[in-house]
């Protein structure tokens, strides 16, 4: 993991003690909400519809077990005893209150966290594959890539009140768990084919209103070029993204009232000037960054392992588990573990702070120390030796933690909705537990296989409900909450944006409408292996609109 | 004295904005700035005058199109109409390292001293600060921050260079 500088702890002092000025200052009254509004959100904490929130940043989602500890510890003293994880690989608190705020952010400086840029428009925290490092598909890891991207973003002086929030995310395997087509730039690493590695640049992703896949505006960018390349982007974005409509204002209009053409020519034109600078990035830059990345001490193992295979045919709880749970490690004798957040008992992202606690054991026992945070919102164990599968899965039951669904239907992304969020229109937790409820079936969910399912509370979209193989939109309409069903989105590597199916269905109506629609798949896919997605694909709207509305 | 800051101190501001309604030939004596447009038409008029000059740009104005320009021109005036719109933020970075600019640029409109940090850095030396914001507070946000990351007008390289 990256080891923090001087310089690094630094600043997240200085940033602590001025935000315990301003705290003070509000809380005594010589800062008006107002004044204080642009200063809190700065610091990650936002005014929600019963509380603050504050929004913690999980740079490229990585966490030791000390930071984990330190997560847990907030959450049991200053919240009410859970945190939240978000689908940008944050953790959000939902109850802090104002005063405890400047104690909160010290006991997380203490662990190299923080709250800087979680919020505002700027560049926020850059995203990753929960996998680098370790997939088996790895094709370069795109961790020294994020935290030069943290270091360049980090209170950059020109880019700190863009038109709108920007987000980054890099990928560095064949399939992409980062979803880089829907972020306002995705990088993904990639070989030429004189073996030598460069990045696809995606620009102009996202969801909200106006959903948009990246459009690939250079197909191998040298990793040198990385961040003169990010800042000609941003600086194009910054001079002409437009500031008169905030539903306008992020870097997917402007590419698209550009035009991607002529898009690309302002940015390699703006390129020309600063390549050379000194942002480029040297062989020895790399390396030094690269440096706080190296694997751990891997032990050398087979890849078999007679133990682990007796206990899968013994018990097929766990061999159910490992089946969708696990899944391949570039080392032998090694697997990555995802721990799931998706329980019929906790709503979606939800972790208890006990639970913080014994994660952080188990990352210290099984897994080398590490936790990484997945943009579904889960969990992951990194590092985890065969012969310790069985153990580990025995200890994450006990905690509600070892739910068999990863990228199954009810691994279910969703938004807080309106049970937390000011914006909300409709409720997206109370959908996803009823949704949880009823497909809950052990049997259902294995014929199913991979699927996605995902829920927004509003419009904006947090719950990347577009790019769902099926998609939950809550809106509210004549005072009564009704939910939109997508069809046919993804956010890998085969991005797209799923499509309305019909007219929108009611709260007690939408389980049924979910139900008849798998019902459609199940009869129609021309055999278990065809996926729910590449059979919508096939088979078009057409007999799911029938079902639904026929 | 009263909004303005300059090289970190409270000054006097010499200079006078022209308003857009006096007549070209007939400008108030002393330094004067006039919007970039004026300073086009009327640059042979201008030139004539015994005292110093500057411009107002707007933020969609090409800073790019000033260069041949900058050894007459004593000031950069740039604007943010919101405290939100960071557009002047890249003009006033370009000025300085881009095009090599040493007069002053100064930062006028929404001008709060949450963004003089930033503002420093992207090479804006002065600041007409909004009327309600108090100057001490102002002055203390120059060192609000002791550490950089990126370069900028006042640093050269990147934080993992030096
Ligand atoms: S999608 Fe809407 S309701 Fe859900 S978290 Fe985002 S803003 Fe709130």
């Amino acid at each position: 993991m990256y080891q923090y500088s001087q310089e690094d702890h630094q600043l997240l002092q200085e940033r602590v003690s001025q935000f315990r000025d301003q705290v003070a200052r509000r809380l005594k009254g010589d800062l008006s909400e107002d004044e204080f509004k642009q200063q809190r959100l700065r610091n990650g904490l936002y005014l929600q519809l019963h509380a603050y929130m504050l929004r913690v940043a999980v740079p490229y989602g990585l966490l030791s077990s000390e930071q984990m500890r330190t997560l847990a510890h907030i959450a049991r003293t200053y919240d009410r005893g859970y945190g939240h994880f978000s689908t940008r690989q944050n953790i959000q608190y939902n109850w802090p209150k104002l005063e405890d705020v400047p104690k909160i952010l010290d006991d997380l400086a203490a662990v190299e966290m923080h709250a800087i840029q979680t919020s505002g428009n700027c560049i926020r925290n850059t995203t990753s594959d929960p996998l680098a490092g370790v997939a088996r598909d790895e094709i370069a890891d795109p961790r020294p890539y994020c935290e030069l991207i943290r270091q360049w973003s980090t209170f950059h002086p020109e880019f700190n009140f863009l038109p709108r929030k920007f987000k980054i995310a890099v990928s560095g395997a064949t399939h992409d768990r980062a979803a880089v087509a829907v972020h306002d730039i995705g990088l993904r690493l990639v070989k030429n084919d004189a073996d030598e590695l460069g990045m696809e640049v995606y620009v102009g992703g996202g969801l909200g209103r106006t959903p948009m896949i990246g459009k690939l505006i250079r197909e191998f960018l040298p990793p040198h070029d990385m961040l003169t390349y990010l800042e000609a982007i941003l600086r194009v974005y910054n001079k002409l993204g437009r500031r008169d409509n905030l539903y306008k204002a992020r870097i997917k209009i402007l590419v698209h009232e550009t035009g991607e053409e002529k898009f690309r020519e302002l940015v390699e034109e703006e390129w020309q000037q600063v390549k050379t600078s000194s942002l480029r990035l040297r062989d020895e830059d790399i390396k030094n960054i690269e440096a706080h990345f190296k694997d751990p001490e891997y032990e050398k193992l087979s890849d078999f392992d007679v133990d682990y295979d007796k206990e899968l045919i013994s018990d097929p709880m766990f061999a159910n588990w490992a089946d969708k749970n696990i899944e391949l490690h570039k080392k032998d004798g090694y697997r990555v573990v995802y721990l799931s957040l998706k329980s019929r008992n906790q709503p979606t992202g939800d972790v208890t702070a006990d639970q913080m606690d014994a994660i952080a054991d188990l990352a210290d026992k099984y897994s080398l120390g590490a936790i990484r945070s997945t943009h579904r919102q889960n969990l992951v164990l990194s590092d985890v030796k065969l012969s310790d599968l069985h153990s580990l899965w025995q200890e994450l039951t006990a905690l509600d933690l070892a739910t068999p669904n990863y990228n199954h239907l009810t691994d279910i992304i969703s938004c807080p909705g309106m049970d937390y969020c000011a914006l909300a229109t409709a409720r997206s937790i109370p959908i996803a537990q009823a949704l949880t409820e009823r497909f809950d079936a052990y049997d259902f969910i294995n014929d199913l296989g991979d699927i996605s399912l995902n829920i927004s509370g509003c419009i904006n979209a947090c719950g990347h409900h577009h790019v769902a193989n099926i998609g939950i939109l809550g809106v509210n309409k004549k005072g009564v909450e009704v939910y939109q069903l997508t069809l046919g989105g993804s956010a890998r590597e085969d991005a797209s944006i799923g499509k309305i199916i019909g007219p929108a269905f009611t709260a007690d109506e939408i389980v049924d409408a979910v139900s008849d629609v798998l019902d459609v798949y199940l009869t129609n896919r021309e055999d278990p292996e065809e996926t729910f997605l590449t059979a919508y694909r096939r088979l078009g709207q057409g007999p799911f609109k029938e079902k639904l509305y026929g | 004295m009263g909004n303005f800051i300059k090289d970190r101190k409270p000054q006097e501001d010499s200079w006078t904005p022209y308003t857009g309604l006096e007549d070209m030939d007939n400008l108030p004596s002393g330094d004067v700035y006039v919007p970039f447009d004026e300073w086009k038409s009327s640059r042979d008029a201008l030139l004539k005058r015994n005292s110093r000059l500057g411009v107002i740009l707007e933020n969609t104005d090409n800073v790019a199109e000033l260069v041949e320009d900058f050894d007459r021109l004593d000031l950069v005036v740039l604007q943010f109409p919101k405290m939100a719109d960071g557009r002047a933020f890249t003009q006033a970075r370009l000025l300085r390292e881009r095009f090599g600019y040493k007069g002053e640029i100064r930062a006028v409109g929404d001008v709060l001293h949450d963004q003089i940090f930033y503002m420093q850095r992207c090479g804006f030396n002065s600041f007409e600060m909004r009327p309600d914001q108090d100057i001490p507070t102002a002055l203390g946000a120059f060192d609000e921050m002791t550490v950089t990351y990126q370069p900028a007008a006042d640093e050269e390289l990147p934080i993992w260079r030096r």
